[in-house]
This record gives C-alpha cells, structure tokens and sequence, in this order.
C-alpha cells in the first residue's frame, strides 16, 4: 500500500473512532486497533504506539474544558495516578514479552467489557456520607457545581478503588488503549463518585497515565510517525466535532449500535488472536 | 469537611491555568504534527509501506535525541514525532503545574504526590525499561 492510501484511510478511520467515541463515551483505540490490526494488517504493536498517542491527545483535548468548569476533583486525580502510572509503566515494558495473540484477545475481552459497560443503566451511588480515613486523609471529598448549586460528595472505599485503578493502568499500558470503562467502576461503583465528577476526573487522568507508558513505547519504536500522524491528527479533529455535536444528538441508539459494532470487533480479535493471526 | 473562600479561589486559579494549559498543548502539537505531516507527504507519499511485522531497529525516531538531530535535517518524519513528544509531555507539564499550584497553596502532602507521579514518569524516560 502506498503511504498516501494509507494516511487517507487511516485519517478517516481516526476521524470516525474520534467523533463516535466522543459521543458515546468510549475512547478512540477502542475503533483505532481494530482498524488498523484487523483490515490494515498493522502489527499489534504498531496499532498499541499509535492508539496511545491518539488517547493523549483526546484527554488532553477534552479535559481543558472539564477542567475549567470546575467539575474534575485535581486531587482525587493526582492521587489515583499514583496507581495508575506505575501500573501503566508495568504493562508497556509487558507488553513485548506477550505473544500478539494472547493481546488481541485481552483486548477482546475488554472491549466486550466496554460495549456492555456502554449500554448498561447507570446508577449513582453517590452521597454526602461520613467517609473513612483515607479519603479524609488525603482531602478527597470535594464538590462540583450543577445547575441547581454545589454538591458535596463523599469518597468511599479509597483502597479498593486504588487497587482497580491499579488494575485499569496495567491493561491501559499493556493494550495502549484508556481503560475507561475499568476507571469508571473504580470511580462510580467503588468509591461511589458522581457521574460528572468520575467522568471528569478519570478523562484528567487518563492523559498521564498515558505519558507514562507512551515514553517506553516511543523508546522501543512501537510509535511510527507514519501512523501516529492521521491518527492523531483523524482522532481529535473527530472527538472536536462529536463535542459539538453533543449537545443535540440522542447518544441512546447510537450507543446500542456501537455496542453491536464493537461487540462484532471484540470477536474478531478473539477469534484471530485465538487462530494466531495477529 | 473544611473549605475556607482562599483555598477554593486558589484552586479555581489552578483549573483554569491547567485548562489553559493542556489546550495550549493540544493545539501546538497538532499544528507541528500536522506540518511534519505535509512534509512527509510531500516527500514520500508514493513509497510502499508495510508495518505488518515489528520491527524495533527500523524505528529512526525512537529517542528524543535522535528526534532532536532529525528536527534539524527538516525531516517530516522526525517533525511529526516532535510533536508526538509535545502531546506526550502536555500531560506531564501539567503534574508539574499541580505541584507548584499545591505548594502555593501550602498542601505538602498533595506536593509530595505530585512529585511522586512525576518520578514514575520520569523513570519511563529512561532507556533500561525497554527489553
């Protein structure tokens, strides 16, 4: 393939992961992997070093603008990356002693985890509760502005959700994607943050907890300039876009048609991890 | 839980600097990757490419020095990757605005994390991790 057909394809493939993820909630190397392992042939390694970058970029991006609102708990943040980033690390110098099959299919699994976790109700758990230690602590309990005044919110369970943030670094780093879908049962499930605010919080955290395994890649050359470049130049321009359109858009159906695709996705890279092809 | 008016305007100052920020970041690293892109393009685009095996030794841009020498032969290639080193290190600029942010605000604690994630990423940079 010519290096012109190959940025166009892969430009637009990041342009549609970028504006579909952000409108679902999903991150762009969930759509990025796939396209480029399963019809480009890309070496899974390759497809990881691209897919990080393109997650930087998209934290970055969107957490600007959470940031200014005031929504994002800085210190829940700063202090869930002391997990998350020695974790990140871990599973970036993993991941080249893995077998590519065995990858394709971890990434499998979690994408099935992901499309589920998408179409799934949420349910708040948060309340203004007396908290333990820990979260007193380290000053985690916080506030965020809604449209009827602040809320106060409680942190709960510091140390479970530190051991699935944990968890969520080390596949983050191993597969190159932002593990979303594992920080938000970290965050929402176990230590019982509001929506907005583990939303927020974990889209802050994401982009450096990326740096952190992204620099192993770099050093490694699993990140080519030739596909870093329309992946992160497809992605963000997408995730721009699908925040504007945000705002009038029903996500509902969108949200169950994506989960078929990614499900779809999911079993294709089972199934030729599985069969060795990757 | 205690909230004096000070330390939340002194936190609202920092949001909107890390804001700012990360923005700037973004932007900046895009618009350098999408330079080198132009360029890389210009130079290359018929060529045929094949990245259906990893191969770590083809990788010419794998350290920030060599990034460096590439930037000044005017390589597309090693221009995209500068910026690649932007959008990587927008994230970390930003724990290194957290923890001057905390330690205006006289939270050593929160200095201390901060320089503790900062270490891990900085262990990262060096070379002895990758097998």
């Amino acid at each position: 393939m010519s290096v012109l057909l190959f940025t166009i394809i892969v430009l637009a493939g990041a342009f549609l992961a970028g504006l579909v993820g952000s409108l679902t909630g999903l991150g762009g190397g969930v759509i990025i992997i796939p396209l480029l392992t399963l019809v480009l042939g890309v070496d899974i390694h390759y497809a990881i070093g691209a897919s990080i970058v393109s997650v930087i970029a998209t934290s970055s991006g969107s957490a600007a603008a959470y940031v200014k609102e005031g929504i994002t708990n800085i210190r829940i943040g700063m202090f869930l990356e002391i997990a998350t980033t020695i974790s990140a690390v871990i599973g970036a110098v993993i991941t080249v002693y893995i077998n590519p099959g065995y990858i394709a299919v971890i990434f499998g699994c979690i994408l099935l985890f992901s499309a589920a976790m998408m179409v799934r109700k949420k349910v708040d758990h948060s309340d203004d509760r007396t908290t333990g230690l820990l979260a007193n602590f380290f000053k985690l309990n916080g506030s965020y502005p809604t449209a009827g005044g602040t809320v106060k919110y409680g942190v709960h369970n510091v140390v479970g959700g530190f051991i699935m943030m944990f968890v969520a670094g080390i596949i983050s780093g191993l597969l190159g994607i932002g593990s979303g879908a594992l920080k938000v049962v970290a965050m929402d499930n176990i230590m019982r943050l509001p929506f907005k605010v583990s939303t927020t919080t974990s889209n802050f955290m994401m982009g450096v907890t990326a740096a952190a395994s992204a620099i192993v890649y770099l050093h490694r050359g699993q990140i080519d300039p030739g596909i870093a470049m329309p992946v992160t130049l497809g992605v963000l321009t997408g995730a721009t876009v699908g925040s504007k359109l945000l705002v009038k858009t029903n996500t509902d159906k969108l949200k169950v048609i994506f989960a078929v695709v990614v499900t779809f996705l999911a079993l294709q890279m089972i199934y030729n991890g599985l069969a060795g092809k990757l | 839980m205690k909230q004096t008016g000070k330390h939340y305007f002194a936190d609202k100052d920092i949001q909107v600097i890390l804001g700012t920020l990360l923005r700037v970041g973004v932007i900046a690293s895009m618009l350098v990757v999408f330079i080198g892109g132009v360029i890389y393009l210009s130079g290359y685009s018929r060529e045929i490419i094949d990245y259906s095996v990893f191969n770590p030794s083809k990788a010419k841009y794998s350290s920030i020095l060599a990034i460096f020498q590439g930037l000044s032969a005017l390589d597309g290639r090693a221009i995209i990757q500068f910026g690649t080193l932007l959008l990587i290190f927008t994230p970390v600029t930003r724990v290194v605005f957290s923890i001057f942010g905390f330690l205006i605000e006289r939270d050593y604690l929160y200095v201390l994390i901060g320089v503790f994630v900062l270490c891990v990423i900085l262990i990262s940079l060096s070379n002895k991790l990758v097998g």
